[in-house]
């Protein structure tokens, strides 16, 4: 990923931004020039909870390169129906069931070699405590 | 000290990686067979893609959840550490952004050794004392680095806590007074360009550790015409569990005064998070009108001792994880190469 782009990912990577179509009132995420929906193409910015629950995943152990294997891969169904890919974190293959609650947290997810920029983002882990709205 | 206005804490927030390396793992690498065993019996170990900012985020998170505040009243974050990612460039920045309070608001980083987060606290107070903000993040984070084989491996953890300041009247404890006590000692260091840092062995204990708890402590309780007996919980830096019992022996604590925030037994010593932590675990537990006690220690050196009066406000604070929550996730790390890959001592180009 070069660095413009990480830029002006942010707002998606570190705080799960998506957009509410401004015709249809449809949640997507991430941020897309039409809506998946009605075509529309006014939005308005809107964050995503971070809650939600494993769709379906799995063990990723050809990876590409910067992402060192093996990982687990997921679709999360978030609180809001969006459905979105992430990896999963803080858990092994053998604990992950389909359904269960999975919370948003960010994590490092790659660097550029030992001099480059890092890059943060969004994975999902077992959800831990009850976590309000912030 | 005092600051002019009265100054609380609204919300707290802690994070531990989940791992743990047992330290009988580190001595079957590095000492001889029937050796005494270590300080403490594992260490928390940040995850492959975990780092002080991660953690962080996700303490600083907690803390704003919990406290009510509308984050776009926070007007600074500070987070000290003496493991940041970037050698330069801002951890509290991306901190910032995550909580989605940028751009107007006042960012960096800490730099005190272990001192660093409670170093943040004190200008948190400050901030907010002044009437300059309405409130400010202080957090002390740390993914503690030592030498491979050094008697610092046997316990650098990782973890630490984050604290939303705010006016005393929205707080779930009050800030009563809090000193600083430093001077030049060069106990701890690391230099420019160096991995691992550097340690004066048994000096790190009497003229360095100490000398400045002591010290500041003493002080403090002398300005609030406090005696150790006033306290239901007293929090000290934690090095090795020993230096905190010896400490507050010497000041007048109890065992049981120091059981609630005492963590380093179960995880180690997170550096600039440690006493912070500790804290946060107090706050876990801690009952209204509670007296809290807090004396962190840092290399180079220094110590920041505060008193902490816990408000009815607390018992509707406590959502989401405790820090035993996170204590009690463990995943241990078998192996000592495994370890060694985690905490990125093995170079591979």
């Amino acid at each position: 990923m070069d660095l413009p782009r990480y830029h002006r990912l942010r707002s998606a990577y570190y705080r799960l931004e998506g957009q509410r179509c401004a015709s249809c009132d449809t949640l997507q995420f991430p941020a897309r020039a039409r809506c998946g929906s009605c075509g529309g193409n006014a939005f308005e910015d809107h964050r995503l909870s971070g809650r939600g629950t494993v769709y379906s995943y799995t063990e990723m152990t050809q990876a590409p390169a910067g992402f060192p294997p093996p990982y687990l891969m997921a679709l999360v169904r978030l609180e809001e129906g969006v459905l979105l890919a992430a990896q999963l974190t803080d858990i092994d293959a053998h604990e992950v069931e389909i359904g269960m609650p999975v919370e948003m947290v960010t994590r490092r997810l790659r660097e550029h070699g030992p001099r480059g920029f890092l890059v943060y983002g969004y994975k999902f882990r077992p959800l831990l405590g009850r976590r309000l709205v912030s | 000290m005092r600051s002019r206005e009265p100054v609380g804490i609204a919300g707290y927030g802690a994070y531990v990686p989940r791992y743990r390396a047992s330290t009988a793992s580190i001595s079957a690498t590095w000492r001889p067979a029937g050796a005494a065993a270590a300080a403490v019996g594992e260490i928390s170990v940040a995850g492959h893609d975990e780092d002080v900012v991660t953690m962080a985020i996700e303490a600083a998170r907690t803390a704003v959840d919990r406290s009510a505040v509308d984050p776009a009243t926070i007007g600074a974050v500070w987070v000290g550490t003496e493991s940041k990612p970037y050698a330069v460039k801002p951890s509290a920045t991306l901190v910032a952004e995550a909580l989605g309070i940028t751009p107007g608001v006042v960012a960096a980083d800490m730099e005190f050794a272990c001192k660093a987060g409670s170093e943040a606290m004190q200008a948190a107070v400050a901030f907010v004392g002044a009437g300059m903000v309405d409130a400010t993040l202080a957090i002390g984070m740390d993914t503690a680095q030592s030498k491979p084989g050094d008697a610092l491996e046997y316990t650098a953890g990782c973890g630490g806590a984050a604290f939303l300041f705010t006016p005393a009247e929205a707080s779930l404890a009050t800030v009563e007074a809090s000193v600083s006590h430093v001077t030049d000692t060069a106990d701890f260091f690391r230099r420019e360009g160096a991995s691992y840092p550097e340690h004066g062995g048994r000096f790190t204990g009497e003229p360095s550790y100490f000398e400045h708890t002591l010290a500041a402590s003493r002080r403090l309780l002398a300005e609030l015409g406090a005696e150790p007996g006033d306290f239901a919980h007293a929090v000290f830096h934690q090095p090795v569990p020993k230096f905190v019992l010896r400490a507050a022996t010497a000041l007048g604590f109890s065992h049981e005064q120091i059981g609630a925030g005492l963590l380093a037994p179960r995880m180690g010593n997170a550096y600039a998070g440690s006493s912070l932590l500790g804290l946060a675990a107090v706050f876990d537990v801690a009952k209204p009108g509670d007296r809290i006690f807090f004396c962190s220690y840092g290399s180079g050196a220094g110590s920041d001792a505060f008193s902490f009066r816990v408000t009815d406000r607390i018992t509707a604070r406590r959502q989401g994880p405790a820090v035993t929550d996170y204590l009690d996730r463990r995943r241990e790390i078998v192996d000592y190469g495994h370890y060694l890959r985690l905490r990125g001592k093995i170079r591979r180009a």
